[in-house]
């Protein structure tokens, strides 16, 4: 940190490199904590962690893309459409775990596809999950005819609901979800490979990685991701909505650039991602706590997503220097 | 001899980075319309040197003068107003434009608001190119260009807004023989119009033909500046290497043995056809001919990247087939991208990760083995001397060979049996190019069989014990180590003669 202060010039961007995001989030934290005495009761951190659990493991399936230089814009509607049929599957027949595979089998055919026709078209991503979106969503309305399906019993109640001790449940679940994803990017000659193909593809090709199954890899695990966040959201909510969670990708994506991951690919951790869910989480709650309307909130997310792009290309800039 | 005016005068300028000393007290000046070299190592500072002069860094220390003048304010902006212009190694035309709107890029004259003056703008540009002794049409279409022909146009447009000093960052570094030719040419032309030029290369057999002055950086330094036929070639790479190379090329000493590759009438439509040739054990095979013959397509098509059509590959008297790069790898063929930082390098990701990238299979388990992985990069840093801080700095900040032992210190620890290596050199320094060279004859040494593509025939006539030449798509002679020439060589590379010889 001195190094820099010796060139005489004070950069922005490296120091931000080098302490990471850990320092915005803790300055933020406690200064929240200060603030509003409510923040950090008991009550008040479990539903900060129930809060941000969705929108935590659907920002693993999008991490996984943005790395691999894509991006899955179909995330909210397969979540939806997935955990709808779950749901509907549960009212349908009573039985848990016939639910629960619906829900994440649609959702992995969602990915799969999404992924397959990324590798096997050429398709730029964008374009691809941006057209399984209306299918999606258009698929799930035709289905349910826009009805909502309530209460789905108690068992699947808890896996949104339900505690084990003082400790929600659906925070296990989010936390297997982020080992999982930490142990594909950081252990695995998989995760290797994203890195490397959305660091530079022809190099990785040349390299004798196979690019497409990658590619084919990341979608698809995208894909589960939503599923497991729509499982988790409808049980929450004790109801499958189609019309649920709009935009939810947004937030997500939103949490992994906070993070730090590179919008352009082949940088970011999984350790990041979880701390830049948690900015977005805290300052969503303490929006709440202070009254801060909904719409007003939607401005300040927008601009948070600004400071965090303009700091990923400060960071780029200041690393490429040498 | 009368003394020339300077145009441009550096005084102890020395220029700091975080960790390094760049430039220590650097004196260079260059004189009008004369031809400047300056040559170094890669990381001898002539790229901060560069950056200097053309505004995009300031100087700790030191002093700068154009035109006797002394410079205060250091901007790009305000260095292009005083006359400097920089030629980069890599040009960004914009090709589907013509050379005329090329050379007014940014600046297209005008009638009334938002109209180009096509006219004017065609007439205007003409004129120029014709002022300055050129027979362009600026009409034609950039893209139909050569490289050389585009870095004149990029000269052109220099001199258009007012340049009268032109740093050429490595020129030549990805042209033919015969297009240096004419580059040089037309520098002897821009000379006479009292244009001066800063000239970086690493091809020292050329400084000859096109510098007057020749400036040697080390460490950092100026090591010393003299008349360019002052000093042999050799003197030269002594002064920059600071200690005397004997030789330029290690001896290889390998046998050559049995039979390895053999390729037959391998093909593929419109890119090239009936490849034939054999590679042995122990042999260094050299693939010569102009930009464009075919050479990289035909060895791309053998390491998997692009399809052939028809044809055989035989490896170790096994006929294989190659679908994709892991196939291959699996067979023991290797090659070395021509574009190190294209396909060559994660840039992003550090030396330690670029250098497992091909070899994830040998730490798979259920955890990554890192350790081993940290093991290998480690171990080939030092084998290659890597230099670099340590193994998990990133590619992109390894100056230009130390990139390229990264790549091959990656396919190193593939075992390569046959190791392609597609301009292996291009614009490394002497120091580096020597260990590459050393490393492609340790793996002969090793049984292996080298296949070296290169449009340098001097590294060809240095390193290879035999070479195809290729023109056209089409192997059109083949050269062994006794009859090896220049003129030889090149007149297969042509094309013609050498099939009628043959048939």
């Amino acid at each position: 940190m001195t190094k820099s202060k010796e060139n005489g010039k004070f950069n922005f961007g490296e120091i931000y490199n080098k302490f990471g995001i850990f320092l915005v989030f803790l300055l933020m934290f406690v200064i929240f904590s200060v603030w509003n005495q409510s923040f950090l009761s008991g009550m008040n951190v479990r539903n900060i962690l129930r809060q941000i659990v969705v929108i935590t493991i659907m920002a693993c399936g999008e991490q996984l893309m943005i790395i691999c230089g894509m991006i899955d814009l179909s995330a909210s509607r397969v979540l939806a459409c997935a955990g709808t049929l779950s749901a509907y599957t549960v009212l349908a027949t009573g039985n848990l775990f016939a639910a629960i595979l619906v829900g994440l089998g649609v959702a992995l055919i969602f990915g799969a596809f999404n992924g397959i026709v990324i590798v096997t078209f050429d398709i730029p991503p964008f374009i691809a999950t941006l057209a399984s979106m209306m299918v999606a969503e258009g698929a799930i309305m035709t289905f349910t005819g826009g009805q909502n399906y309530s209460n789905l019993g108690a068992a699947f109640q808890f896996i949104g609901q339900g505690y084990i001790g003082p400790i929600p449940f659906p925070v296990f679940i989010m936390a297997f979800i982020l080992l999982v994803t930490y142990y594909i990017l950081s252990w695995t000659p998989i995760g290797r490979a994203m890195y490397a193909v959305g660091g530079n593809t022809a190099a990785a090709r040349a390299s004798g990685i196979n690019v497409k199954f990658t590619k084919f890899f990341a979608a698809a695990y995208a894909g589960l991701m939503s599923g497991i966040a729509g499982i988790v959201l409808m049980s929450r909510m004790n109801s499958g909505q189609p019309a649920a969670a709009v935009s939810y990708e947004m937030d997500a994506i939103t949490a992994v650039i906070i993070g730090g991951t590179s919008m352009s690919g082949g940088t970011g951790t999984v350790v990041n991602t979880i701390v830049g869910s948690m900015i977005i989480g805290i300052i969503k709650n303490f929006m709440n706590l202070q009254n801060i309307n909904a719409s007003l909130q939607k401005v300040v997310l927008g601009l948070l997503v600004m400071v965090a792009v303009i700091l990923d290309i400060q960071v780029r800039k200041s690393r490429s220097k040498g | 001899m009368e003394k020339k005016k300077k145009v441009l005068e550096l005084k102890n300028i020395s220029k700091s980075f975080p960790g390094v000393k760049a430039l220590d007290e650097v004196t260079f000046s260059v004189e009008e319309g004369t031809v400047h070299v300056l040559v170094g190592e890669n990381g001898a500072g002539k790229s901060t040197l560069i950056k200097i002069i053309n505004g995009m860094y300031t100087a700790d220390e030191g002093e700068l003068y154009v035109f006797g003048k002394k410079v205060t304010m250091h901007s790009p902006r305000h260095m292009k107003e005083l006359g400097i212009a920089t030629i980069h190694q890599e040009l960004n035309p914009v090709p589907d434009l013509t050379i005329a709107e090329n050379i007014f890029l940014g600046r297209l004259p005008t009638r009334g608001p938002g109209i180009v003056a096509k006219k004017r703008m065609v007439e205007e540009a003409q004129k120029l190119v014709n002022d300055l002794g050129f027979s362009y049409d600026v009409k034609r279409v950039m893209r139909s260009l050569t490289v050389s022909d585009m870095q004149i146009i990029e000269i052109i447009k220099a001199i258009s807004v007012n340049a009268k000093i032109i740093i050429m960052d490595e020129p030549t570094s990805s042209i033919t023989e015969g297009e240096v030719a004419v580059l040089h040419e037309q520098i002897h032309r821009l000379k006479e119009r009292g244009i001066s030029i800063i000239y970086i290369s690493h091809k020292l057999d050329e400084l000859k033909q096109v510098g007057d002055q020749l400036t040697v950086l080390r460490d950092g330094k100026t090591i010393s500046t003299h008349h360019i036929d002052e000093l042999t070639t050799d003197e030269i790479i002594t002064k920059m290497v600071g200690r005397k190379m004997d030789n330029v090329y290690p001896v290889k000493e390998a046998e050559i043995g049995e039979k390895l590759l053999e390729i037959k009438n391998l093909t593929q439509p419109n890119v090239f056809s009936n490849i034939s040739f054999t590679l042995h054990r122990g042999e260094i095979l050299g693939m010569s001919g102009l930009v464009g013959a075919g050479r990289t397509e035909v060895v791309r098509a053998i390491f998997g990247m692009d399809s052939y059509s028809s044809g055989e590959i035989i490896i170790n008297g096994k006929s294989v087939e190659i679908k994709k790069v892991s196939d291959a790898i699996q067979e023991g063929i290797i090659m070395l991208s021509e574009d190190r930082k294209l396909e060559g390098l994660v840039l992003i990701r550090s030396i330690c990760e670029n250098i497992g990238l091909p070899n994830l299979k040998r730490y798979r388990g259920f955890l990554l083995n890192k350790k081993r992985e940290r093991e290998d990069a480690l171990e080939m840093k030092e084998k290659l001397a890597i230099k670099a801080p340590t193994i998990g700095t990133e590619a992109q900040n390894l100056s230009g060979g130390n990139q390229q032992k990264v790549v091959i210190a990656k396919w190193l620890l593939q075992n390569p049996v046959v190791f392609i290596m597609d301009e292996p050199t291009r614009g490394i320094d002497v120091g580096a190019k020597y260990e590459i060279y050393k490393i492609m004859c340790d793996l002969a040494a090793q049984g292996a069989g080298v296949i070296m593509i290169s449009s340098e025939l001097p590294e060809i006539i240095g390193i290879c014990d035999r070479t195809l030449v290729m023109a056209e798509g089409r192997i059109t002679g083949e050269v062994t180590r006794e009859d090896f020439s220049q003129e030889r060589i090149m007149s297969f590379a042509l094309g013609g003669k050498a099939v009628n010889d043959e048939k």
